[in-house]
């Protein structure tokens, strides 16, 4: 059943709860795989760029920010992979995108992210997608 | 027109390439090896491979791209031109032979550049004291210093300018834009603000819909729409400069050629270069980032400059590269060097078949776009996050943006930031901690110093010195320390001096190469010199 699951994060506290989640899915099953996704949209390009000086640096700091679900997904040994996705045109369109074109099970992500201001401007991440991804969506709060 | 233009660039394009061809191949047979032959087939094939996939990898997503970019550019061309206090077109024409030249020679494709706000409230003074044509010879001066700046390789230099500069320096940009805009305010009517207000709610309230259509395009349409059919009789693009619907043609300024010239537009010229530059490479930086791909910052700084010279040859101001509108051009697809070509030769086509609605656009529209602009060029994240920066970073980040703000100038800004950090910097590396020693019998003092040793922090060091013990022997132990210039190896002669008086020998221990070698150099001289 839940054999291929996606996990979208992006740092939040929020995002770590879904990780466990994600590991007991995935373990429930047994063999299950985990594919981790991070979104660096069009703006999140440019606050990391000037926050971290250079494309260079701040790829070494999302990899850091990663490294934490790799390792919790390690510890429960459940084979994963990581997507990391550049210069799209929002953040929800590109996992919509990205959990539609491929074969999952299921995806699992935050109830909340990191951007409290652009959810009131813009519309919840979470929201879109648990609109528009055709599989099963558990968002865990 | 269009098609002289793209001959020109193709021609210098080919040209350069040819140079760089002979040139690397010329190295290689000189070496006689066979080897060498098949290797440097295979360069040239990479490299056409290369030129091939700058240009043509990505077509459908760059002609898309480039056209949703030539639409956003125009209104934004236009306000940038009202800024500096010039006519419309000659933001236009910037906009349009910057975007073409850099699509041929700039070192980071799916960049958009054109005239930019950064560059336009540089000009305000020049433009406002003497003209618009000596705003084109600056123009050409720019390019020709930012062109020295990426022949140089000098793009390095800007790792001196440091993170929390850069971000005052966007956001003071962004505070700048909107100030820019109160103008248009001054003595309006409610129709006016509600225009704004209209303007800026379609802007924001669109994409939740759709994302087909640029919103700022149809908040743009719509307010116009409404003010011709409604007869609102608000004020106009018209209204603030003449706008001809002409391809731009080569002339040279119309400048006396003197001394006295030069030293008028070369103050700007300079600021105009650094400003430039620094948006440009921020802007690669973004997109590289965007692509997860590399660039060239040489090549783009070399291609800004040819751009600036080319476009202040053709009647446009001087120019950068767009944050936004680069942002934008990724997002839509574009990732090619063909987007920035579509892009301004789209946007030309347009002023020519549609400049007479151009001119009826009200201010209002303009207004509201740039209020946008403004939002989205400030880095909130920056606010967001000034609580867990270095208390010193912070205020070098508001100090940068208050300068701004104070003088209207970005570079005096960068400049007050880069000298503020600076000072910070030698501060914090100019505590030196001393740690003192006493051996057994009492006779034998020892300091060991850790830390950096230079003309900030010799007298801190100095102080924590006693010259007056009953000893008769002292060790300085330097092993975690560093001497860094003259007043180091000034102020450990004035000790052993001081220690000789008094009848102590002094004895120095731990020195690394470096400082052996600094002492050797300068320590010998001011011996000799019997200080």
């Amino acid at each position: 059943m839940f054999k291929n699951l996606l996990l979208a994060i992006d740092g939040s506290d929020h995002s770590q709860r879904a990780g466990q989640k994600a590991i007991e899915l995935a373990i429930l099953e047994g063999k299950g795989k985990v594919e981790i996704l991070y979104v660096v949209d069009g703006s999140k390009s440019k606050s990391d760029v000037l926050q971290y000086g250079d494309s260079d640096s701040a790829s070494r700091k999302r990899k850091k920010m990663i490294a934490p679900y790799e390792d919790m997904m390690t510890k429960a040994s459940v084979d994963f992979t990581t997507t990391i996705l550049h210069g799209s045109n929002g953040a929800a369109e590109s996992i919509i995108d990205h959990a539609n074109n491929g074969n999952y099970d299921a995806l699992v992500i935050g109830s909340r992210g990191l951007s409290g201001v652009q959810t009131m401007v813009l519309g919840s991440v979470s929201h879109k997608v648990m609109k528009h991804v055709k599989a099963p969506v558990l968002m865990v709060k | 027109m269009i098609a002289a233009y793209i001959v020109f660039c193709v021609f210098y394009h080919t040209c350069y390439n040819a140079f760089v061809l002979v040139g690397s191949s010329f190295l290689r047979r000189s070496s006689f090896l066979m080897k060498s032959f098949t290797k440097e087939r295979g360069a040239r094939v990479n490299y056409v491979e290369k030129l091939k996939k700058d240009w043509l990898g990505n077509v459908r997503g760059d002609v898309l791209a480039g056209i949703v970019v030539a639409l956003a550019l125009i209104p934004e061309a236009i306000a940038f031109s009202i800024i500096a206090g010039v006519d419309p077109m000659v933001g236009l024409y910037a906009a349009f032979c910057i975007a073409v030249v850099i699509a041929f020679i700039g070192g980071r494709p799916g960049m958009i550049s054109g005239a930019t706000g950064a560059m336009a409230l540089l000009m305000i003074t020049l433009v406002a004291e003497h003209g618009l044509e000596y705003l084109l010879a600056a123009t050409i001066l720019t390019g020709i210093i930012q062109l020295l700046f990426g022949i140089f390789k000098l793009s390095s230099f800007m790792k001196f300018v440091p993170r929390s500069v850069m971000i005052g320096f966007v956001n003071a940009l962004a505070i700048l834009i909107f100030t820019s805009q109160l103008q248009h305010f001054v003595g309006e009517t409610w129709l006016m603000y509600s225009l704004v207000a209209l303007t800026l709610a379609i802007i924001y309230i669109l994409p939740r819909f759709t994302k087909a259509v640029p919103s700022t395009l149809v908040a743009i349409i719509v307010v116009t729409a409404m003010a011709i059919f409604m007869n609102l009789g608000v004020r106009t693009v018209g209204d603030m400069g003449a706008l001809t619907q002409a391809l731009p043609i080569f002339a040279l300024p119309n400048i006396p050629v003197s001394f006295e010239t030069l030293m008028i537009i070369l103050p700007y010229s300079i600021t105009l270069a650094i400003v430039g530059l620094l948006e440009s490479l921020l802007t690669a930086s973004i997109v590289d980032d965007m692509t997860d791909t590399e660039s060239d910052k040489n090549k783009e700084s070399r291609g800004q400059g040819i751009a600036n010279m080319i476009t202040g040859c053709f009647g446009g101001m001087a120019g950068c590269a767009m944050i936004g509108q680069s942002v934008i051009n990724v997002k839509s697809g574009g990732n090619g060097r063909l987007s920035s070509l579509v892009a301004g030769v789209f946007l030309m086509f347009l002023i020519i078949v549609l400049g007479g609605v151009v001119v009826q656009i009200p201010m209002a529209a303009l207004a509201g776009v740039m209020i946008m602009v403004s939002i989205g060029t400030f880095d909130w994240s920056s606010l967001r996050n000034i609580h867990k920066l270095p208390r010193t970073d912070a205020i070098v980040m508001v100090v940068t943006v208050g300068t701004v703000v104070y003088t209207h100038d970005l570079a005096i800004g960068v400049l007050t930031g880069v000298v503020l950090s600076a000072i910070f910097f030698a501060w914090k590396v100019s505590k030196v901690r001393v740690e003192k020693s006493l051996n057994a019998k009492g006779d034998i003092r020892t300091y060991e110093i850790h830390g950096q040793l230079f003309f900030a922090s010799v007298t801190d060091f100095l102080d924590q010195i006693n010259y007056d013990e009953d000893i008769h022997k002292v060790i300085l132990d330097i092993s975690d320390a560093h001497l860094w210039d003259d007043s180091a190896i000034g102020a450990i002669d004035k000790m052993e001096h001081k220690f000789e008086q008094r009848n102590i020998k002094m004895e120095l221990k731990g020195m690394n190469k470096e400082s052996t070698d600094l002492m050797d150099k300068i320590g010998g001289l001011s011996k000799a010199s019997g200080h």
